[in-house]
């Protein structure tokens, strides 16, 4: 009990404000916004999910994934395959040139499933496909990269290339993927109704439920000697090696980790919004993931999950009224946070609330148990 | 002092008459016309605002003087340039419906939302505009990509859709009506043209990598070799966005293809045109068929680049008849002088006149009222580009025009089709 | 191969050979800008492409003006517009090194999202004044057409243009690096700054003058863009990662890397979408090139640079 109490939850500190999120999201959200408002909260949500695993590359591994989006939309499209071709049953598809297969094959003029489509017919096989092959694919970027030592600038651009390429191999093979239309019109799975009122609800939960479980997993990584580790190296790489750790390793199994996570973040995107398209893919969707792990503090996981809604919020509420000014917000929210708030919402939490609710707490300890004192702990 | 009721009428009928020839001939012709004016005013009031209840059954935003629709295109992003045609025509078409009454004594109003060119959003925004909002009915999308990632979203919540794009057809909802035109009425009677005006044997086809192109160039394809017993010398897609068209061009001086048939879209069209010119293509040496070039188009691309050059479209607004000079000028004194008007923008103009007539044939706002009423057949609207039917498989019966660019950028039409019957599911291909 | 005669082979060869040079002029004109700035200070700058763009709408506002109030000197204005593209977009570049880059030299990875979010303003500056609706310039009479040495061959004159222009480029860059005081200067202080500050360089204005430079030539590279493609606000955006790729792969610091860089890419990514289609074109050489970068990561030619 005491290891879950410190290293998943993080001690006093670390759990107050995963109750907090936890309570935000589960209670405050559900009982305040309506189905289709809390519809788009759970998509914010599962961009929460990229954040946070940029949160552990960038933040404590210093690993700047300009292509977070590549493994978002490998797990959202494994996801949709599996969704699609239960979609696509015979009866259903009976008015299509050729029944059973996916209606944009059908109007590509293709006759018979491709066979990189074959294994997604089984739900198993799907669920594994989703967390597996991003991070297989970020295991062969990773090793390939870390064991020369390329790091850094070199590293952010190559993975930026890497989401434009999958953009264009995406798009471009319309009979295999949908093209830029992407994988649309997704029913049902396993026979149960994604689309209707209940099922949203359902779906928002399991994805709140499901981030809560990563940032705590993410907490038990590094809290352990591997946490300080990756701390170490991403300021003083050298240091480091010269102790004998093997630094890519490090670096490869962190990378994989924020991989495996921004897939699940993919594969839940799929199922509430109902359909995956490239645009979620390419550059532009990966740095603002950096954005929102930026607003939120790149060093704080659950600040991660505050500045994607706060952005998100933002864009949505922003681009209905003034879609011209928005963009310029968002361009000064880039700059500012390099310049002025390194720390994004967690760092002000720390300058001017930290202070108030621990006083508060002490308040609240020395009313109930009085005369024991609170030691202050690093916070995760 | 009540008198009996029959011996007032009888009373009261001598006085009136008496009354009534005593007066003069004006004043009676005045009682006449202010009696008749009487009655029709109570009879319209009554017969131009049917209660709310009455067409409105299924909880939309409908009031007794206010129907509400939404407007659903790409006001920022990549699609803003080609969209703002159609923005612009909705707003013109619905602006003069409610000058002249609305529809069932109803004003439009218009909830705005901008899909920002990207899909998921107007997904989005037509969930919000149906659940939230409850339109009436929907007048946007562009790309088919758009149209695609609505199409459940309006299955679902069962929302009308007015699209107005020409696209590659296969496909035919309940909840849309497409007044554009669909791939068969633009690529048949367009290469039917070409291959009789310009002897054209051999052709070379080339597009964007994406649906559309790909589509109609299949249908063109098959047309080209079964029909009209050509050939096809080279078929090529470029990758959406692309600017370098340098191979391509190569390519096409090599094989000296009859006729170059082109569905480029979007910002390659400019560089792909620009480097035509550069290389010494022009609409002098060879002969070119482009199926994605409009006004909205020629106008960032140059005439200057596209002179002699022909697209096959159902609309051009050089077209010279009393109503298109007429739709011109108002949308021009609405928009400025400088907006161009396109085939998609013409389109787009449709969508609410002919919404109207289904609504008002139907005397409901409900949807499956409004469909029934589509499909019944009996819609026609005299447009911009002349008269156009609307048929029971929810597209438009129109006719097919080529155009010859100009270098103003305006087109000179020179040929018209017949009426073409819209057939979004063509057998054989 | 194909059903080509031989004289067609060669004219293929000549005419897919010149695509490959004019591909090349254009990668080059684009990376050179960033090579300059990447190896002077190992900033990334994202907004590169809206420095482009900037070039790109003084051509246009250049053309609509003579147009409309000196139409006899048509033919002369382009020559003008480029030089004041560059300084223009010089100027832009000053300033912005003044404002925002200088407080973040020691910091790559923040100065790579600091100049996305500057890219972004940029390009909502581009919407608001010029509209979102993409512009073309009037290009004078003699950069329109082809020559002919022979029947069968068009050579594209904006294609000898541009590549006259990035060769031009490319020979001052040379010269001013390294035959110049300013260029001395400037290549002390890549070799070693600490050095350079104690010898009385003041590095802070070389550093200025560097990425103005840099972005000057961005702006030469957008002026001929409007050879070829629309100016619209996104633009800059469609060639980014192209011109990253190029910088990277050449070896940054390096301007033969750079010109050796540009030129294999170009090639290679012509002699494909010839044989292959245009889209796959593409794909395979951005593949081959991350290959090649994950086997030997410092590019083609690395250059001797103290690690900041």
């Amino acid at each position: 009990m005491n290891t879950f109490y410190t290293r998943w939850l993080g001690g006093k500190k670390g759990a107050i404000e995963l109750a907090v999120l936890a309570v935000f999201i589960l209670v405050v959200m559900p009982l305040w916004l309506d189905i289709f408002r809390l519809n788009l909260v759970g998509k914010y949500l599962t961009y929460a999910f990229a954040a946070v695993g940029l949160v552990m590359v960038w933040g404590y591994g210093g690993i700047l994934s300009l292509g977070q989006g590549v493994f978002f939309g490998i797990g959202g499209y494994c996801m949709a395959m599996f969704l699609k071709l239960e979609a696509s049953d015979p009866i259903s598809t009976a008015h299509q040139t050729t029944p059973g297969i996916p209606d944009f094959m059908d109007w590509n003029q293709i006759t018979h499933l491709p066979l990189i489509w074959e294994p997604f017919h089984s739900l198993t096989f799907s669920l594994f496909a989703v967390i597996l092959v991003p991070i297989l694919l970020a295991y062969i970027i990773s090793t390939a990269m870390f064991k020369r030592r390329v790091g850094g600038v070199y590293f952010s651009i190559i993975t930026q290339a890497i989401a434009a390429i999958l953009t264009i191999l995406v798009v471009g093979q319309q009979g295999l993927t949908g093209g830029i239309n992407g994988i649309t019109d997704l029913k049902t799975i396993h026979g149960w109704n994604i689309n209707t009122d209940s099922a949203k609800y359902i779906l928002y939960f399991t994805s709140g439920i499901l981030l809560l479980g990563v940032i705590m997993l993410c907490r038990f990584i590094l809290s352990s000697k591997f946490g300080r580790l990756l701390l170490a190296m991403r300021d003083k790489e050298d240091r480091v090696r010269f102790s004998g750790y093997d630094v890519a390793n490090f670096k490869i199994f962190t990378f994989s980790v924020g991989a495996a996570i921004s897939a699940i973040g993919g594969a839940m995107f799929t199922l509430q919004v109902g359909f995956m398209s490239p645009s979620l893919i390419g550059i532009v969707p990966s740095i603002e993931m950096v954005i929102f792990a930026a607003i939120g503090g790149r060093m704080s996981l659950i600040g991660a999950v505050y500045g994607t809604l706060l952005v998100n919020y933002g864009k949505s509420a922003f681009s209905e009224s003034f879609p011209s000014l928005w963009l310029f917000l968002m361009g000064s929210m880039f700059i500012g946070v390099v310049m002025f708030f390194p720390n994004g919402l967690a760092g002000l939490y720390d300058v001017y609330m930290k202070k108030w609710v621990e006083k508060l707490a002490m308040k609240v300890k020395k009313i109930a148990v009085p005369g024991k004192l609170n030691s202050v702990k690093t916070e995760l | 002092m009540s008198r009996n009721k029959s011996m007032l009428a009888a009373d009261d009928r001598t006085d009136l008459t008496r009354k009534v020839s005593a007066l003069s001939l004006r004043t009676r012709a005045v009682l006449a016309v202010a009696g008749t004016l009487l009655i029709t005013f109570t009879a319209n009031s009554f017969a131009a605002e049917p209660a709310t209840s009455a067409v409105d059954t299924t909880h939309l935003a409908v009031t007794d003087k206010v129907v509400t629709v939404g407007q659903l295109h790409s006001a920022t992003g990549t699609m803003a340039i080609s969209e703002t045609g159609a923005i612009e025509a909705e707003r013109l078409a619905i602006s003069q419906i409610n000058a002249s009454g609305g529809i069932l004594g109803r004003q439009i109003k218009i909830i705005q939302e901008d899909g920002a060119s990207d899909w998921p959003t107007f997904a989005e925004k037509a969930k919000k505009l149906l659940e939230e909002n409850h339109v009436a009915a929907i007048f946007g999308c562009w790309t088919s990509a758009s149209r695609k990632a609505v199409l459940p979203v309006l299955e679902r919540d069962n929302g009308l859709l007015y699209y107005p794009t020409f696209y590659e057809g296969l496909e035919q909802s309940k909840n849309v009506v497409y007044t554009g035109q669909e791939a068969t009425q633009q690529v048949f009677a367009g290469l039917d043209w070409v291959a009789k005006e310009k002897h054209a044997k051999t052709f070379y086809l080339i597009g964007s990598d994406y649906i559309w192109p790909r589509t109609t160039m299949k249908l063109a394809r098959k047309y080209i070799e079964t029909v009209l017993h050509g050939s096809v010398v080279g078929e090529e897609y470029a990758a959406l966005g692309s600017t370098d068209f340098g191979s391509t061009i190569n390519k096409i001086r090599l094989k000296k293809p009859d006729v170059i048939y082109a569905a480029v879209v979007g910002g390659s069209n400019v560089s792909w045109f620009k480097q035509l010119k550069a290389a010494g293509i022009n609409g002098k040496n060879h002969t070119l068929l482009t199926l994605s070039v409009t006004e909205d188009e020629a106008h960032g691309i140059g005439g200057e680049n596209l002179a002699g050059f022909y697209s096959a479209m159902k609309y051009f607004q050089s077209l010279d008849t009393p109503e298109n000079k007429d739709f011109v000028k108002k949308f021009k004194a609405k928009w400025g002088a400088d907006a161009p008007i396109g085939d998609v923008t013409q389109a787009a103009y449709e969508g609410p006149w002919l919404w109207k007539k289904a609504v008002e044939m139907a005397g409901s706002f409900d949807t499956d009222k409004v469909v029934k009423a589509e499909e019944s057949g009996k819609i026609t609207f005299d447009a911009p580009e002349g008269m156009v039917y609307l048929e029971p498989n929810h597209h438009l019966k129109t006719r097919l025009r080529i155009g010859e660019w100009r270098t103003d950028g305006q087109a000179d039409i020179v040929y018209t089709s017949d009426y073409i019957m819209p057939n979004p599911f063509p057998k054989g291909y | 191969m194909g059903g080509y005669s031989i004289s067609d082979l060669w004219s293929i060869l000549v005419m897919q050979g010149f695509s490959g040079l004019s591909l090349f002029s254009v990668l080059l004109l684009m990376a050179l800008g960033l090579a300059i700035i990447f190896g002077q200070m190992g900033v990334i700058n994202m907004a590169h492409g809206e420095f482009m763009t900037i070039g790109a709408y003084t051509i246009y506002m250049f053309s609509k003006v003579t147009q409309q109030y000196f139409p006899s000197l048509m033919p002369y204005y382009f020559v003008v517009a480029i030089f004041a593209a560059f300084g223009i977009a010089f100027a832009a570049g000053y300033l912005v090194e003044f404002l925002l880059i200088r407080h973040l030299y020691k910091r790559p990875l923040d100065t790579l999202l600091a100049t996305w979010g500057l890219s972004l303003i940029m390009q909502q500056i581009f919407r608001t004044v010029f509209g979102a609706r993409e512009v073309s310039a009037t290009l004078p009479d003699w950069l329109m057409g082809a020559w002919k040495p022979t029947p069968d061959i068009d050579i594209p004159l904006n294609g000898l243009f541009v590549m006259a222009i990035s060769l031009v480029v490319t020979a001052a860059v040379v010269l001013f690096l390294y035959r110049s005081s300013w260029g001395l200067k400037v290549r002390a202080t890549t070799q070693n700054r600490i050095m350079a500050g104690s010898v009385g360089i003041n590095t802070k204005k070389i550093d200025r003058v560097t990425f103005a430079m840099g972005c000057g030539i961005a702006g030469i590279a957008g002026a001929t863009f409007t050879t070829i493609a629309s100016t619209g606000p996104t633009s800059g955006s469609l060639y980014i990662v192209d011109t990253f790729l190029v910088v990277v792969f050449g070896g940054a610091g390096s301007v033969i890397g750079t010109v050796a860089s540009a030129f294999s890419i170009a090639q290679a990514q012509s002699i494909l979408t010839f044989f292959l289609t245009n889209a796959m074109g593409k794909v395979v050489t951005l593949m081959t090139i991350i290959i090649i970068l994950m086997i030997r990561p410092e590019g083609l030619f690395r250059s001797k640079v103290r690690k900041h």
